[in-house]
């Protein structure tokens, strides 16, 4: 469904990412490890578009997209959580979730401001569609809360939420379970494994292991900017290569 | 919905409480200012960019209308309506390359525009009459009524402040509206989920731009006479002052922001040469102490005494 | 006089305006590089410079050579309090925030001088008297020597504080990453207060240096503020040689424009120099651009 092929990735005199190659099999759950500084935030943001790579191309659905902006592959259906979570602070939390649903929608600045019908039925629509999504993450009473407000494992759930709104094909999410404690955890694994029940392909960057080792299906290991290894998570387990990398990572 | 009705009851019965004419003249400058502020609050408190030079596309307006009516003879409403397309155009146009920029360079160039704009009204004298002005611009009318004492121009102008507070209230609590203020809150998390941003960005540019110039021919209609001096850095500030003490992100604190700063120079008649030190005080004390402006600060202040309260999220 | 008599009278006169810009130009990237925060008050530290020193010397009678280190020292002191006052209770201001309330100190000074000293244009009385010199066929006043020397003198003293005296270091370690800087132990909060003593103290010194020249009076701060930002875009809000060619440029352009072209349009030039720069490289026209980290 996604193929990275070749991405080299050089910031000024620094290689971030040199030659990494791989695919990303529909439907599945993909996870990509590695030691800190590995590359593995520079390549999700290089998938998600925030920046083009200095080479090589991503292909989504065997269409290059390496230089189509954030927002038009928004509209292909890719979407991205943040290691940090990134709200909208001031919106209410069902007010997140319904801009998800903006690349679904259509109505324009003349419509929106004469409250034309098409408008107002759209309008009913997405709040029924974000609703639903609230229901889907369990944070459903907290519709009217302001999202600065959140505490920060509800706020995951917020952000999950407004990606799956979007309706994606594949949803990219970046370190889901920092900041979670264990029981939260458990929770994010049972929500990926019903999003990934959908249809959704989900590849996350993830640094727990347990995690990693429960849900994937298959796992990238990268390490220095390079592909390290790839294959199931009992093969990787037992690669001798990747416990050197992070045993001799210290 | 109700609060917006309230309000028009209260405009249109206002006038038969104030009799005194002069109140009336101050009365249309508020709503001009309103227009003004909602315009200018749409690009800045809802998707957060900032602009120093928005008199210039005020002056642009009434200057187009002004020419075109006093010196061309061109009808007052198609005066209006290509003068107001002219202004929308050049913004969209200047908006691409102006709103890529961020912040205090974002400032800045918006604050250079003003000035530039302000500079070429008074350097084209044989178009504009220069600093001493263009007079001689015919009130509008519409069929047998002519819009020439301050009586009927508050309904003129009002008519029109309320049906631009009305759209843009339509406009920030719909899905265009969330888009802006999720550009605000976040760039790359609504680029994320597909806004347009920087389409958008200029979109609104454009729409506030187009607003000022409406705002400007109709000035210049009830004032029948124009000059540089009102569309300076000066009175671009004064909106942004009226913006944020309303409170950013709020249509009805614009109308509040214009209302007290449109009246505030006439309560201090006496103390004309304190005003600049009061809009001084106010930007920083506002922006120190009340981000929300008015329109938050006053509840919250209340909400204070109150016990028991739950916040929640509301917009305009 | 011929052309390229009128040619060199033109750029004379721009070096020694575009000498006044670099100076503001500095106070404004000596702010930013500490802060990140573009002082749009800098034209005002500009304008008290020269007002102070005109009531000193007709308020207090007080001689030229006292009235002016006594108005540096003041506009400096003034420069602290709105530090102090507005800028350090600020920790996690959005930039709008920082811009409106520099806006407002801005006009807040500018107000009050108004109030104080009215709004009458004033001269200073030139430094060294008014006989013009003749160098090379242009004329030279000797205030535009004073310009040139103090400018000169400027770019010797910043060079020496910020790359070798202590202070002048830790202040450019800020500058390049403010964390960091606190983690080795230097304390931000002082280096952001001496950015502001310095960037006053160098904006009141630019505004004493022309008042002879071109007269002063409680708005003249904006138009030579945003100029002197001008100069600082062109320079890429370098500290050092970078924003004094940027002013020398913008300067010499203005004046050429002016001159050859139309003396009504003189301020526009400078801003739409600005714009385009903004437009088409905001890094200014010696730094490499930089990529952004996300």
């Amino acid at each position: 469904m996604l193929e990275i092929r070749g991405i080299t990735q050089r910031f000024g005199g620094l290689t971030a990412l040199e030659d990494v190659s791989f695919a990303i099999e529909k439907g599945l759950i993909k996870g990509i490890i590695g030691p800190n500084g590995a590359g593995k935030t520079t390549l999700f943001n290089i998938v998600s578009g925030i920046y083009p790579p200095t080479a090589g191309s991503i292909l989504l659905e065997s269409r290059n997209i390496s230089h189509l902006p954030t927002e038009r592959r928004a509209a292909l259906g890719m979407v991205r959580t943040f290691q940090n979570i990134e709200l909208f602070g001031q919106m209410t939390v069902l007010e997140n979730v319904m801009v998800g649903l903006h690349v679904r929608s259509r109505s324009g600045i003349l419509s929106c401001s004469l409250k034309l019908p098409g408008h107002l039925a759209e309008e009913r629509w997405i709040r029924e569609k974000a609703m639903y999504w609230l229901e889907f993450t369990g944070i459903s009473e907290l519709a009217d809360i302001r999202a600065s407000s959140l505490p920060f494992g509800k706020g995951r759930l917020l952000e999950t939420a407004r990606a799956m709104a979007l309706e994606p094909g594949i949803l990219l999410m970046d370190e889901p379970a920092a900041g979670l404690n264990s029981r939260e955890t458990a929770e994010l694994a049972v929500l990926i494994r019903k999003i990934r029940d959908l249809g959704v392909t989900i590849v996350l960057v993830e640094h727990d292991m347990e995690l990693v080792m429960d849900i994937c299906d298959s796992i990238v290991v990268l390490n220095l900017g390079k592909t390290l290894a790839e294959g199931t998570p009992r093969e990787i387990q037992e690669n001798q290569k990747v416990i050197s990398a992070y045993l001799g990572e210290g | 919905m109700v609060k917006f009705l309230i309000l028009t009851a209260v405009v249109l019965l206002a006038p038969l409480l104030f009799t005194g004419g002069y109140l009336m003249n101050v009365l249309v400058f508020v709503g001009i200012n309103t227009m003004l502020a909602v315009g200018l609050n749409l690009l800045l408190g809802f998707a957060g960019q900032i602009s120093l030079g928005h008199a210039a596309f005020f002056g642009l307006g009434a200057y187009g209308s002004g020419i075109l009516t006093a010196t061309y003879a061109v009808n007052p409403w198609l005066a209006m309506l290509l003068s107001a397309g002219a202004v929308a155009l050049l913004a969209f146009l200047v908006g691409f390359p102006i709103l890529k920029l961020k912040g205090h360079y974002l400032a800045m160039a918006t604050l250079g525009l003003g000035i530039i704009v302000y500079i070429v009204f008074n350097e084209t004298v044989d178009l504009t009459g220069g600093p001493s002005g263009l007079s001689g611009i015919p009130n509008l009318s519409f069929w047998k009524l002519t819009f020439d004492n301050d009586f009927k121009n508050y309904y003129l102008i009002w008519g029109f402040t309320l049906l631009i507070m009305l759209l843009s209230i339509n406009l920030v609590n719909s899905r265009i509206g969330r888009a802006l203020r999720a550009i605000h809150d976040s760039e790359v998390a609504a680029r994320v989920m597909g806004v347009n941003a920087r389409l958008l960005k200029v979109q609104v540019f454009t729409l506030s731009a187009l607003i000022s110039a409406v705002a400007g021919s109709l000035y210049a209609h009830t004032m029948t006479f124009i000059s540089p001096a009102s569309f300076g850095f000066h009175f671009s500030i004064e909106l942004v002052t009226m913006v944020i003490i309303g409170g950013l992100g709020s249509i009805y604190g614009s109308l509040l922001g214009a209302v007290l700063l449109t009246l505030l120079p006439e309560l201090l008649r006496a103390f004309q040469d304190y005003d600049i030190i009061v809009y001084g005080l106010l930007l920083i004390s506002m922006t120190m102490f009340m981000p929300g402006g008015l329109v938050k600060g006053i509840p919250a202040g209340i909400a204070l005494l109150l016990p028991g309260r739950r916040r929640r999220g509301e917009h305009a | 006089m011929d052309i390229s008599q009128q040619l060199l009278q033109y750029i004379v006169s721009g070096l020694s305006t575009g000498a006044i810009y670099a100076l503001i130009g500095l106070g404004f990237a000596i702010i930013y590089n500490s802060t990140g925060i573009i002082n749009f008050a800098q034209g005002e530290f500009v304008m008290l410079g020269a007002v102070l020193t005109l009531s000193f010397i007709s308020a207090l009678q007080l001689p030229l050579l006292l009235a002016v280190p006594l108005a540096i020292a003041a506009t400096t002191v003034i420069g602290v309090i709105f530090e102090r006052l507005t800028i350090r209770p600020l920790k996690n201001a959005t930039p709008l925030s920082l811009v409106i309330i520099t806006i407002g100190v801005s006009i807040l000074l500018r107000g009050i001088v108004m109030l104080l000293w009215g709004k009458d244009t004033r001269a200073l009385p030139a430094f060294s008297g008014n006989d013009p010199l003749s160098i090379a066929g242009a004329t030279i006043l000797p205030q535009h020597l004073w310009i040139f020397a103090l400018t000169g003198l400027v770019i010797i003293a910043n060079k020496l504080y910020f790359y070798y005296s202590i202070s002048g270091k830790a202040m450019r370690a800020c500058s390049f990453n403010r964390r960091a800087a606190s983690l080795v132990g230097i304390d931000v909060k002082r280096m952001v207060l001496f950015s502001f003593m310095i960037s006053a103290a160098l904006g009141s010194m630019a505004g004493i240096i022309v008042a002879p020249l071109t007269m002063t009076a409680y708005d003249v701060g904006i138009m030579l503020g945003l100029k002197g930002f001008c100069a600082a875009i062109i320079g890429g809000m370098s500290s050092g040689l970078g924003t004094v060619i940027g002013g020398l440029i913008l300067g010499t352009l203005e004046s050429l424009g002016a001159g050859l072209i139309s003396s009504g349009y003189k301020d526009a030039i400078a801003f739409i120099i600005l714009l385009l720069l903004l437009f088409i490289r905001p890094q200014g026209l010696f730094k490499k651009g930089e990529t952004e980290r996300v």
